[in-house]
């Protein structure tokens, strides 16, 4: 780690203003920020801490969402009874990211703004068409927020304050974890809502989190497994690594939504 | 009714207290006065030419006291390798230098090219890159296949990359390729045995630390065998003499054969330490481990078995290519050689082997011994070609290998690949563990799974290994470099409780409980009266360590006699307070007695008298109560078993799941079944690891992609199943005292190709016939996949 500067605001507004610092960069939770440093891989000047600010923690229902504060971590997302009565698939989602020791540490902000290609979190937001709210004021739809693999609609120095997300009538998420790190070698989120299906798909594209147009257009016309045959991912732009080939990538996304199609249904 | 203490008692282990409760005390929790920290900047690419390192920056830097690079290093030898393997031509290995710190060319990524001592850690890292390195990147030679057809060579030395080019038997070369030609059926397989990286929970760490006062040299490390590190340190790199270096390794948090080498790293800060004139402190960092640390296996192998028409196996032939990485390390040479052929006739009658073994440099870490050392490479060969042969043959796995098990009664058994078996039972294990898994159930099993549609499997695999490593004579005969024999000694102390100093040393494997059991059980006293001290040269005698599952039989063997002796004084001190002639001393229980009276004395007397001779047969023997052994073993033990293994298959995802596993082992007597039954389950959970998640990978640069637990994958409770584990069919060792044979590597053994023919088997009807390792779902969906099309 090098030497770097170290400052916990109390508000929101501390918070904007600290980022505004030559070098400045937000420590969420820190589950990748902090190995990172630890290999002397960045070298922020000033490290903002994002911990002590109440008013983007928590979970609340606003115009029939589940609003949940970019601040509240995995684990208590997971606790909520709300999330848990609204949204399961989302509770069981953050129930299942990384450990226990991952859950009590990581928040939601955090891994939406690095957005690592093979996250959970951002196939629930893609998923469930959650919108993005931010320190500048704005509200950013899933669609626009993910533009590639640890790139987002953020600008510099702007922080997410929460995340709106839309309660479906059904939804599931499937995990196929990789080996060694347990992130998603391939996750698929799907969920069903009165005005059509939406599928996300993490850790399979080189582009990051995506949305798999043809099995949406299938499961709108009829919301079962068997609306998926024949429908199938191309390997084309999948990820090729020491845990899976790109068609074994694109064979599992058809496989992980037919399994929550299933699990949802 | 099992006993509550010493031989055959399940006793906690001892050591757990402290080690559970954080008071263990590990070389990195050690601090001496004024100490420096020493960080290695290492090489990031896997071949270069040093055209220029400038240091003068870093050594300016805050907080720096030196910088060291090997032209600082005029006078160090280089790490000395501990075994010379001759070719088939009788010419010795290759053998090139392999520098502290790199000396004109960089070899592997992670190959040291500088050294930092500094205040801090920090401070050291700091001023490393301020080094500035002019390296000219050359072509690295990663894959084995490639190497050996020339082009690039990691050494001048060795052009072609061979170290050498062994065969072994090789008077049996004609008779086996004549057997094979004329044979009714020969099954061929050719596989991979995978790299792995070792991966103990504490990574390597050293202190050096020279008194000026003295001239004495200490140096703190993680070790399995201190007195080695200092004999071949001490001797081969800086010549320092023995009675001027100590070497301590105290609480070591596993090593899996990983910590048995002399490391470049240990040697520079002994050397360093006194240079700067402080104490100087290197800890490894995950990542550095994973560059740094010697590797497991690697071997490329073509298998072929010929068979009669009812399969008898008429010969095996055997062509590998083993992994030396860019240098050798400490044992390396003897791994592809002396412990991987001699074990190629396994549990069978098998008359002809012979088997080539090119060694091969590569721009890699060096590999070297990790759990079961060639020998699950030998098991995996042969237990995946049986298995292929039965159903080649179509004849029942487990009947192939019991038409062919050497048989109870042919024990001593000459192998024709030199080593002799004393004893054994291999139909025992096999039917112990196809009852205990229940096999006659298994095709209700395989049709509930297939409702589901899974795909089950069931896999069986034999071993034998040979452990209790070794008698000096004949390793000495094939190259070692050093006798393998274990030291022990056995202080009474005067108020009648023991400490015992040995040569083996314990870094989880329960030595204190286990050998504390022994010495209990020989003097009828209770093991809280027993101490073991190890790990420290300037306590204990010269003892050859731990590794090869030796340290029971070898050192337990060790304190066994040195017991005996103890004894065989107490009866002369008893006699004489009994005033009776010592040949009708009875010593039981704790009790010396006159045979056929009540006059007894206790122990505590004897012991007492030892030390306060003031009524003692001074004319006869000396006071005190304390005897050094050295036991050299007669041959190496043969422990062996049987593994059955049961998976399900998802065939849309390629996930395996395990269902069942069953080890049945023989290994011979046991003294403590529970610390037994941990071993096997450490080994099963490696063994396990390495046939399902575990691969150590390099692209074609040189750079190492499983670098981290991100991308290393590493078993975990959850991939594990509950182990069925037996060993009741103990056939004693019969050259030992102890009667026992070793079990800490068995279960790394025998499990990969357990598991391997149990996937095999279920994708069988699929067409898939083999899959190298680690079976990841991918590899598996893969090769369904592949065998469809």
């Amino acid at each position: 780690m090098y030497a770097f500067d170290y400052t916990r605001p109390a508000s929101l507004a501390e918070a904007i203003e600290a980022m505004r610092g030559d070098e400045a960069k937000a420590l969420a939770g820190g589950q990748t920020l902090i190995p990172t440093l630890k290999q002397r891989l960045a070298s922020p000047a000033t490290l903002v801490d994002l911990t002590g600010i109440t008013e983007i923690r928590g979970i609340c229902l606003k115009d029939g969402a589940v609003s949940v504060g970019a601040g509240t971590r995995h684990a208590e997302v997971a606790a909520s009874a709300d999330v848990r009565r609204l949204i399961p698939a989302l509770s069981h989602l953050a129930g299942h990211i990384g450990d226990p020791q991952v859950r009590n540490r990581g928040t939601l902000g955090g891994s939406l703004a690095n957005n690592d290609p093979s996250a959970c979190y951002p196939a629930a937001v893609l998923g469930l068409g959650a919108t993005v709210h931010t320190s500048a004021g704005r509200a950013i739809a899933a669609d626009d927020y993910f533009q590639g693999m640890f790139t987002t609609a953020l600008d510099e120095g702007e922080l997410i304050t929460s995340v709106d997300f839309p309660v479906p009538e059904k939804a599931a998420y499937m995990k196929f974890v990789q080996p060694a790190s347990r992130f998603a070698l391939t996750g698929v989120f799907v969920a069903k809502f009165a005005g059509g299906v939406r599928v996300a798909v993490t850790g399979a594209s080189e582009g990051g989190v995506f949305r798999w147009a043809e099995a949406e257009a299938a499961l709108g016309r009829s919301f079962a497994v068997g609306a998926l045959d024949g429908v199938e991912a191309s390997p084309d732009g999948m990820i090729g690594d020491l845990h899976g080939t790109p068609e074994y990538r694109a064979h599992l996304v058809g496989v992980m939504t037919r399994r929550a199609v299933e699990a949802a249904a | 009714m099992p006993k509550d203490h010493g031989i055959g008692a399940s006793s906690k282990r001892r050591e757990d207290v402290r080690f559970l409760t954080g008071k263990g005390q590990y070389t990195d929790d050690i601090n001496r006065p004024g100490q420096t920290y020493c960080y290695f900047l290492r090489s990031s690419v896997a071949h270069g030419k040093i055209n220029g390192i400038d240091t003068s920056a870093a050594a300016a830097a805050p907080g720096v006291v030196a910088v060291f690079t090997a032209k600082d290093l005029e006078g160090v030898g280089g790490v000395p390798c501990g075994w010379q393997v001759t070719d088939k031509d009788g010419n010795p290995m290759k053998e090139p230098k392999h520098p502290i710190l790199a000396e004109g060319k960089v070899r592997h990524v992670g190959d040291p090219i500088a050294a930092v001592v500094a205040d801090s850690l920090a401070a050291a890292r700091d001023a490393a890159e301020q080094i500035e390195l002019d390296i000219e990147e050359l072509p690295a030679v990663i894959d084995m296949r490639a190497a050996v057809k020339g082009g690039t060579a990691v050494h001048s030395e060795a052009p072609d990359n061979i170290c050498y080019d062994w065969e072994f038997v090789a008077e049996n070369k004609a008779a086996v390729d004549e057997a094979i030609r004329g044979a009714h059926h020969v099954t061929t397989l050719e596989l991979v045995n995978q790299r792995l990286v070792a991966n103990p929970m504490e990574p390597r760490c050293a202190i050096g630390e020279y008194d000026a006062g003295r001239d004495e040299h200490t140096l703190w490390t993680t070790s399995q065998n201190p007195h080695v590190i200092r004999l071949l340190m001490g001797a081969f790199v800086l010549s320092i003499p023995e009675h001027k270096l100590r070497v301590v390794a105290p609480d070591v948090g596993g090593g899996f054969g990983s910590k048995i080498y002399h490391y470049a790293e240990e040697a520079f800060v002994t050397w360093a330490a006194k240079k700067v004139g402080r104490p100087i402190k290197w800890t490894a960092d995950r990542s550095e481990a994973f560059l740094s640390d010697a590797q497991g296996r690697d071997h490329v192998t073509k298998v072929e078995l010929a068979m009669d028409k009812d399969g008898h196996f008429l010969a095996l032939r055997c062509s590998t290519l083993a992994n030396m990485g860019a240098y050798l390390s400490t044992f390396a040479p003897c791994i592809p050689t002396w412990l991987h052929g001699t074990l190629l006739a396994g549990n069978y009658r098998t008359p002809l082997v012979f088997t080539n073994v090119k060694a091969v440099f590569t721009n890699t870490v060096p590999v070297d011994a990790y759990r079961g050392a060639g020998r699950p490479e030998a098991t995996f060969q042969l237990e995946r070609t049986i298995d292929k042969a039965a159903r080649e043959m179509g004849i029942d796995p487990a009947e192939l290998r019991r038409r062919n098990f050497i048989q109870p009664d042919q024990f001593p058994y000459q192998t024709p690949v030199a080593v002799v078996y004393d004893t054994g039972n291999y139909g025992a294990t096999l039917d112990k563990a196809l009852e205990l898994a229940d096999v006659k159930g298994f095709a209700a099993r395989k049709a509930a799974s297939k409702a589901k549609g899974k795909l089950r499997g069931l896999g069986i695999a034999n071993y034998i290994e040979a452990c209790g490593i070794a008698p000096s004579s004949l390793v000495g005969a094939l190259g070692a470099r050093a006798g393998l024999y274990e030291a022990a000694t056995v202080r009474v102390n005067p108020t009648g409780n023991i400490s015992v100093f040995t040569g083996s040393h314990s870094h989880g494997q329960g030595h204190e409980t286990t050998f504390a059991q022994v010495v209990a059980e020989m003097l009828g006293c209770s093991e809280s009266q027993v101490d073991i001290v190890h790990g420290d040269t300037s306590r204990i005698p010269f003892g050859m360590g731990t590794y090869g599952s030796r340290s029971l039989a070898v050192g337990g063997s060790a304190i066994v006699k040195s017991v005996e002796k103890i004894i065989t004084k107490a009866k002369k001190i008893a006699a004489h307070l009994l005033e009776a002639s010592e040949s009708d001393i009875t010593f039981a229980n704790g009790q010396f007695t006159v045979s056929g009276t009540d006059r007894s004395i206790d122990w505590g007397t004897v012991a007492l008298t030892a030390y306060v001779p003031h009524k003692y047969p001074i004319s006869e023997i000396e006071p005190g109560l304390e005897e050094t052994s050295f036991y050299d073993p007669a041959n190496f033990t043969y422990p062996a078993g049987t593994y059955v293994c049961e998976v399900e298959v998802d065939p849309d995802t390629g996930v395996v799941e395990i269902q069942s596993f069953v080890a049945a082992d023989d290994f011979g007597n046991v003294v403590n079944p529970m610390i037994v039954e941990g071993q096997v389950h450490g080994g099963l959970a490696q063994g396990i690891g390495q046939a399902m998640l575990e691969g150590c990978t390099y692209d074609e640069s040189g750079q190492l992609l499983s670098a981290s637990y991100m991308d290393y994958a590493m078993p975990r409770a959850a991939d594990l199943p509950n182990f069925v584990v037996d060993h009741s069919c103990a056939t004693p060792c019969t050259h030992n005292p102890l009667g026992v044979k070793g079990c800490g590597e068995a279960g790394a053994i025998g499990s990969p190709p357990a598991l391997v023919n149990a996937v095999v088997d279920a994708l069988a009807g699929h067409g898939v016939t083999h899959i190298d390792m680690p079976l990841s779902p991918g590899r598996v969906w893969e090769a369904i996949r592949a065998a469809r099309h």
